[in-house]
This record gives C-alpha cells, structure tokens and sequence, in this order.
C-alpha cells in the first residue's frame, strides 16, 4: 500500500513542476513580442505620459520575473486580470463558458473511450486476420483526415443533404432531450472520430505487445480459449498502457475541441481563445492556454492513477 | 518497378504515386495552371466542373484549379520544410542529451517533456498570438511544435544504441564524444528518423491546415489548401467543387504520405 502511495504521490510530483514549466513556457512565449503591447493598445496619438501610465498600471515596467511571479499568482488566487479586448474580468469570461467546453469533452470522452477500447480489443484479438485489416486501414483514413474536414464532411452529410441535423450549436440553458441531440450530434461524433481512431491503434498496439508475451504462450499451452487468453491473461496486464495511450489521445481531444468549437459555433473556452488569439488579447490567452494544459495534465494524471492502482505488482 | 512492388506492396505503391504526384504538382503547379491564381476568369461564382473551368470557380469567381495547384505549393512546401527543420533540430538535440552528463541530459528532457505536455494547437495558436503568421514565422512555429515529439523518439533510440557493444567498444579505444555522436550514433539513427520524418509532414500538414482554416494560418492574398477550405465555406450548401476539391486534395496528400510511411515499416 505505501509502495502506491509513494508512487501516486510521485507522480502528482511531477505533474505539477511539469505545470510550472508550461506556466513559464507560456508566459515567455507571450512576452516574446517585440513590439509594445501599450502603444498598440493606445495607438499612435497616446501621449508618452499615458503610455507610461498605463505600463505603469498594468505591471509592464517591471522586470519579466516579477511579472512571471505576480502573474503566476493571480492565476493562483484565481484572478488573472482584465481582458484587453472588451475589460471584463478574464475569471468572468472564462467562467461562463468553461462547463459547456467541460461538457463537450465529458460527452465526447464518455462515447469515445468504451467505442475505442472495444475496436482496439477486437482488433488486437483478431489481429492479422480480415477483421483486424479492415479496422486498421478505416483508422488510418480516419487519422488522416483533419477535424476540420471531418466537421465540414459531417455538415454536408446531415445537414445539407439529408436535413437532419443543424449545422450550428446552439447549446440553449435548458435543453430538451431532443435538442440537447440536435447541439451535441455533430461535434461529439467529428471529436469521437479522431478520439477513436487514434486510441484504437493504441490499444491495439498494447495488447499485441502483451499477447506476445511468455506467459500468454503459456496460458496458450494449458488450452485456455482464445477470449479467455485475451480478456484474462492480457488485459488485465495492458490496462496500464492503455491508460496511457487514453490520456495521450485525450490530448487529441483538447485541439480538436478548439475546431470543433469553432466550426460549429459552439461558446465554450476553445472558441473563446481562438477569439483572444485574433484579438491579441493576451490575458485572456495565457488563462486559456494554461486551463488547457491544466486540464490535459489532470487527465495524463488520472491515467498514471489507473495505470498504478491496476498494476498487480504493486498490490500487496 | 517490380521488386519496388514487392518491397512496398500495392498501397504502399499508391501512397508513393499520391505522394509524387503532389511533390510534382507543387513545383510545376505554378507553370502549368491555367490562370494566375488571383485572376477573377468568371462573373459566375461557384460554378460546377466544366471544359472551360476543370474544377469550376469560387467564391469570387477564380479558378479552383488554379488557386488549388497554388495553394498545395504552399502546403506540400510548407509542411516539407517545418518537418525537415523539426526532424534536424529534434534529432541533434535528441542525440546531444543522450551523450551529454546525466544532469543536462535529465534537464534538457524536463523541458521538452513540459513542452510535449502542451497540445500542438494550443502551442501553436499561443505563438501565432505572440509573432503572428508571416510565413516564416508559420515555419518556425509549426517546427518548433514537433521539436519536443522527434526529440523524444530520437533520444531513446541515441540512449539504446549507445549501450551497445560497438560502442563502448569504441569509446574504450580512446574516441571523443563527438566523434561517438557523428560517426557510431548518428548513421543507426537515420532510417527510423526518416519514417518518423514522413509522420511529422503528415502532422504538420494537418496542423497548418487547421491554423488556416481558423484564419490563423496563411494570410491572403496568398492561400494554402486550408484556406481555400474556408474561403469557399459558403459553398458547402451547393456541394460546389471550390470546397471539395481542396478538401480532396488535403485528404489524398495525407493518405498517400501515410500508405507509403506504413508500408516503409511493415517491410522492414
């Protein structure tokens, strides 16, 4: 149990200096910029005493460490300034559409985790066979086509052509069970698709690995049934790996989301930073940028949880 | 031709002829297009597939052909030079942490396993924020953000060779790290970072078309496959040819580079 422990702890460990790191990463990149934020923001009739009160306003004529730090701690205290674009508060602006980004990804992991742990299983189980060919080129097509394609292929299908469904998200407050259908169709199966395809080839992969091991030839030898082999000696054995090729995938959720997002309307936080990238309105995308990376760090964390916590070795 | 059959099987062969088809289309595309690509040839917008215009006209009445033929110039070129530029970078770096001191090594692989955990678009869309997308700048960023993945899968193979037998056999008579590097490390590492090399293009193209899509990528008046794809949006009720076919161009670039990187493996 301390062994668990130890290791869980470890990880969450690493997890958050891998965090800091992204949190300087980004806030370095955002102030790369060579030109001066204030004088574009003010325009070239700013006299240099406003300017100079407005750096002085925003922190500007600080040194980059002191404004790493005094940046890093609002977004620990959970306010990280004002929008440049429209002088909301970023905490409001982000608040307001982060459940329905949440959502987005929940509904779209909830469908596409069990659909792809089954094709992967029943591709590693038949693998070389027909079955396992078919399903590895459709995952190939599918890997290779953009989110964006795959949306605007989704559109033209059911909503051009056969009428069914609207090609906007509305995502009203209180939805009916037909329209919350109607909102969620079309972005949940474009994300699924991509999700899908790439967790399959890995879960694939992992159970391959597995099943080449000595003690499944063993379990061979004793005259275990096939299904038995797979779904008794080596899954339990891969479930690690495909823990982690979930959370790698689920990467793969996170930028599809922001087209996603994009293409069919929906206001959640993906559209939002594409919005602040447009605008230059850097508050607002280094809140975003870090809620992505903050979210995509928590997933790969539950994933090491699930990897750790189903390792027999480590059980007593 | 025959034992290039066998050796890559018909997919593979495929992939290979979609791969060199757009590879030719991007250089000569510019010399062979019927019209210049901003030229206005029809007051019809939209139109359909005909003798006059192959694959019909856009949204302001230019030649799909044209502007596809063009815009694939800029995807093929584009995406070659952003992988072959993170393949290099990648693959120096890779190979200098797995011979430098265990505290730089570990350092140098903090950092990019940091990067790694950032999601490519969200990375890229941060830097487009910062240094907007001039076309070198787009270079630089879509190579930058597949840095960290081929460092990763070429430091572990620097790792593993430098263990074998040949190797120590060489550092025990007396040769620097450098040589060790360049001349031991380096030739085994070659065939694995090319097929990884083809899988970054495949990336790069698909990351750079969706930066166009969302209007981040490349600006107008120049236009890669993805902004065709969103210029010509409106289309998409009519099915006009001036969204399918950049879309079957991006499609049929992606999976041809995949059946002939697929094929390269299985082979071996």
């Amino acid at each position: 149990m301390n062994t668990i422990v130890n290791l869980l702890l470890k990880r969450l460990g690493i997890s958050l200096v891998t965090l800091l790191l992204v949190s300087a990463v980004v806030f370095l990149i955002t102030n790369l910029l060579p030109g001066d934020p204030v004088q574009e923001m003010l325009g070239q009739a700013a006299t240099p005493e406003v300017v100079e009160a407005l750096r002085t306003k925003l922190g500007l004529n600080q040194p980059a460490y002191i404004r790493y730090m005094n940046w890093l701690g609002s977004l620990l205290s959970g306010d990280p300034g004002v929008s440049l674009a429209n002088n909301m508060p970023v905490a409001e602006l982000v608040s307001d559409r982060l459940p329905r980004s949440l959502m987005l990804a929940g509904i779209t992991t909830l469908v596409a985790v069990p659909f792809a742990l089954f094709v992967g299983i029943l591709a590693a189980s038949y693998s070389d066979t027909r079955v396992d060919h078919f399903i590895s080129t459709i995952v190939m097509f599918v890997v290779a086509v953009p989110e964006f394609l795959i949306a605007t292929i989704a559109v033209l299908i059911f909503s051009v052509h056969l009428g069914w469904l609207s090609a906007v998200s509305y995502a009203p407050q209180d939805p009916t069970l037909q329209e919350f259908i109607a909102t969620y169709a079309l972005p949940v199966m474009t994300l699924s698709l991509v999700l899908v395809g790439q967790m399959s080839r890995m879960t694939r992969a992992a159970l391959i690995e597995q099943m080449q091991q000595p003690y499944v030839e063993m379990a061979i030898l004793k005259g275990a049934s096939h299904s038995r082999l797979v779904l008794r000696h080596a899954l339990p054995n891969a479930v690690g790996p495909i823990a982690n090729a979930v959370a790698l995938s689920l990467s793969y959720l996170m930028g599809g989301v922001v087209i996603v997002e994009v293409i069919f309307n929906y206001p959640g936080i993906a559209s939002l930073m594409v919005d602040s990238v447009t605008n230059r309105d850097f508050p607002l995308l280094q809140a975003c940028a870090m809620l992505f990376c903050t979210g995509y760090l928590i997933l790969v964390f539950m994933a090491d949880i699930c990897a750790i916590l189903s390792n027999p070795k480590l059980r007593n | 031709m025959k034992s290039l059959y066998r050796y890559l099987g018909i997919t593979g062969l495929a992939g290979l002829a979609l791969t060199l088809f757009w590879v030719l289309v991007s250089f000569v595309g510019p010399l062979i297009a019927p019209y210049s690509p901003g030229e206005i040839v029809n007051y019809d917008v939209f139109l359909p597939m005909s003798w006059e215009h192959l694959l019909g006209t856009d949204y302001l009445g230019r030649s799909v052909l044209s502007r596809v033929m063009d815009g694939a110039r800029f995807t093929v070129g584009l995406a070659f030079a952003a992988a072959l530029l993170a393949s290099l970078l990648g693959t120096g770096l890779g190979l200098f942490s797995a011979v430098s001191g265990k505290a730089l090594d570990e350092s140098i692989s903090r950092v990019m396993d940091a990067l790694l955990s950032i999601p490519n678009k969200i990375f890229a869309l941060v830097m487009i924020a910062a240094l907007g997308s001039s076309i070198p700048i787009l270079l630089l960023i879509t190579a930058i953000t597949y840095t960290p993945g081929v460092f990763r899968i070429a430091r572990s193979l620097a790792v593993n060779i430098n263990q074998m037998d040949y190797i120590q056999v060489a550092r025990a008579r007396g040769e620097g790290r450098i040589y060790l590097a360049s001349v031991e490390v380096l030739p085994n590492m070659i065939h694995p970072m090319l097929t990884d090399f083809g899988l970054r293009f495949v990336y790069v193209v698909l990351l750079l078309s969706s930066l166009s899509f969302l209007g981040l990528g490349v600006q107008p008046p120049n236009a890669d496959l993805g902004s065709l794809v969103r210029e010509n949006m409106s289309g998409l009720w009519e099915g006009a040819p001036a969204i399918m076919a950049p879309a079957a161009a991006i499609i049929s670039l992606t999976i041809g580079v995949n059946l002939f990187i697929d094929s390269l493996r299985s082979s071996r």
